[in-house]
């Protein structure tokens, strides 16, 4: 399901499946897809926190074109305590590799993996961050 | 402050297009005037193999080499070096006759970061500026990467950096009628690109930017933040269109005015150090 800001129409709330994973995207070239973001962070149960949010950082190969300091979005993972990944839509690999990471994720979020929990996967990730 | 307003007065009002140079190898300030020659060789062998510069007169192309020791960050600094190229039409022999072409210069102003972890024998002069005719800039570049082992690179300016330059130098102090700050963005994916230009009167500028910053002298991403915000929140309250959401292009102050192709033009000698330590500092981010 993809939206463009949150919270979502309440109108929907019944028929909307449970949500295992919110990624929030930010457009690198964008400062007001960081802007919109921040705004809409405010309207996530902070039960989501435990794993089952991760900031998506795309455009990331157009160095020229940055208009985000790369530095505040790492700051706002860890101020949220959820992974921030980078990638770049327009080269297919990328993309491919990036799209297969995010079902990895919901996979977990979703209780779909034995052993491992949303929780568990997020410190992994926050554990091999700071190495 | 030490520059002589004289000597860097044909700095000034020239859009100036930016490369960033990786270290020159084997570069010998005692040689100026032999380098001089054998690039002047160099062109002229280039023009005879047919790659013609100017067709119709026959012009020779007379190569200067300067170093410029008043443009310098700080003793630890190389000079810059200056390359100028002039014609000299065949039929005339007088050097009062000479023209200017083509004019390129190597700086550095602050770069400690990259001379600093060099080898011997590397001369760091990171930031590149050539004004005139784009095939005499690819023939002193060529000369120099082949002479030097170098390797020149346009130097684009991402927005996140001109947003940086814009707040910087609109809150500079002028003694003079200041022109307006201006912005432009363009906003390309749309059925028919959309190009916005913002101007802002200098005064409201440099209030704005003296209400944002806190230490005289430092400046943080948080400061520029806050700057460039407001100016986006005005716009939107007036036009309904979120500046933020498009791509900022080109910048200008009283101080400088710069284009995120890598082209900028000085317009104020009082703040040229400063605006070449900035460029500087992207060179050698741009290199490492």
């Amino acid at each position: 399901h993809i939206a463009t800001s949150l919270p979502l129409p309440s109108e929907r709330d019944h028929l909307r499946p449970r949500i295992d994973l919110v990624v929030f995207m930010i457009d690198i070239k964008s400062k007001y897809s960081l802007k919109n973001v921040e705004a809409s962070l405010a309207h996530v149960d902070a039960s989501f926190f435990l794993g089952k949010v991760c900031f998506l950082v795309t455009g990331v190969g157009r160095v020229n074109s940055c208009s985000i300091d790369t530095s505040a979005v790492c700051k706002l993972g860890e101020a949220y305590c959820s992974p921030v990944l980078f990638c770049e839509l327009e080269l297919e690999g990328i993309r491919v590799a990036t799209a297969q990471r995010l079902l990895r994720m919901l996979e977990i979020c979703a209780g779909r993996i034995p052993g491992v929990s949303a929780l568990s996967f997020v410190s992994l990730m926050r554990k091999s961050d700071d190495d | 402050e030490k520059a002589d307003p004289q000597k860097t007065a044909f700095l000034l009002r020239k859009a100036w297009t930016l490369y960033s140079v990786t270290p020159l190898y084997g570069f010998r300030r005692a040689r100026l005037s032999d380098y001089a020659r054998l690039l002047g060789a160099f062109i002229a062998a280039e023009k005879q193999k047919g790659l013609a510069v100017e067709v119709g007169v026959e012009l020779d192309i007379k190569v200067a080499l300067s170093s410029l020791a008043e443009l310098r960050g700080s003793e630890l600094d190389q000079a810059a070096l200056l390359v100028q190229l002039s014609s000299r039409s065949r039929a005339s022999s007088r050097s009062s006759e000479d023209k200017p072409v083509w004019s390129g210069w190597f700086c550095s102003v602050f770069g400690d970061d990259l001379s600093e972890n060099v080898p011997e024998h590397f001369t760091c002069l990171p930031l590149f500026l050539s004004h005139g005719a784009e095939s005499y800039t690819s023939l002193v570049g060529s000369w120099f990467q082949k002479t030097f082992d170098c390797c020149f690179r346009r130097l684009a300016i991402s927005p996140l950096n001109l947003s940086w330059m814009v707040a910087m130098w609109a809150g500079c102090k002028l003694d003079r009628a200041a022109s307006a700050v201006e912005l432009a963005f363009s906003v390309p994916r749309l059925s028919q690109p959309l190009d916005i230009s913002y101007a802002i009167h200098p005064e409201d500028a440099k209030a704005l930017w003296d209400t944002v910053q806190k230490t005289p002298g430092e400046i943080t991403q948080e400061e520029v933040d806050v700057f460039m915000d407001c100016l986006y929140a005005h716009f939107h309250r007036h036009f309904k269109i979120h500046l933020s959401a498009a791509k900022l292009v080109k910048i200008s102050t009283a101080v400088a005015s710069a284009h995120c192709d890598g082209i900028v033009k000085i317009l104020h000698s009082q703040y040229l150090p400063g605006v070449l330590m900035l460029l500087t500092e992207l060179a050698i981010s741009q290199i490492q």
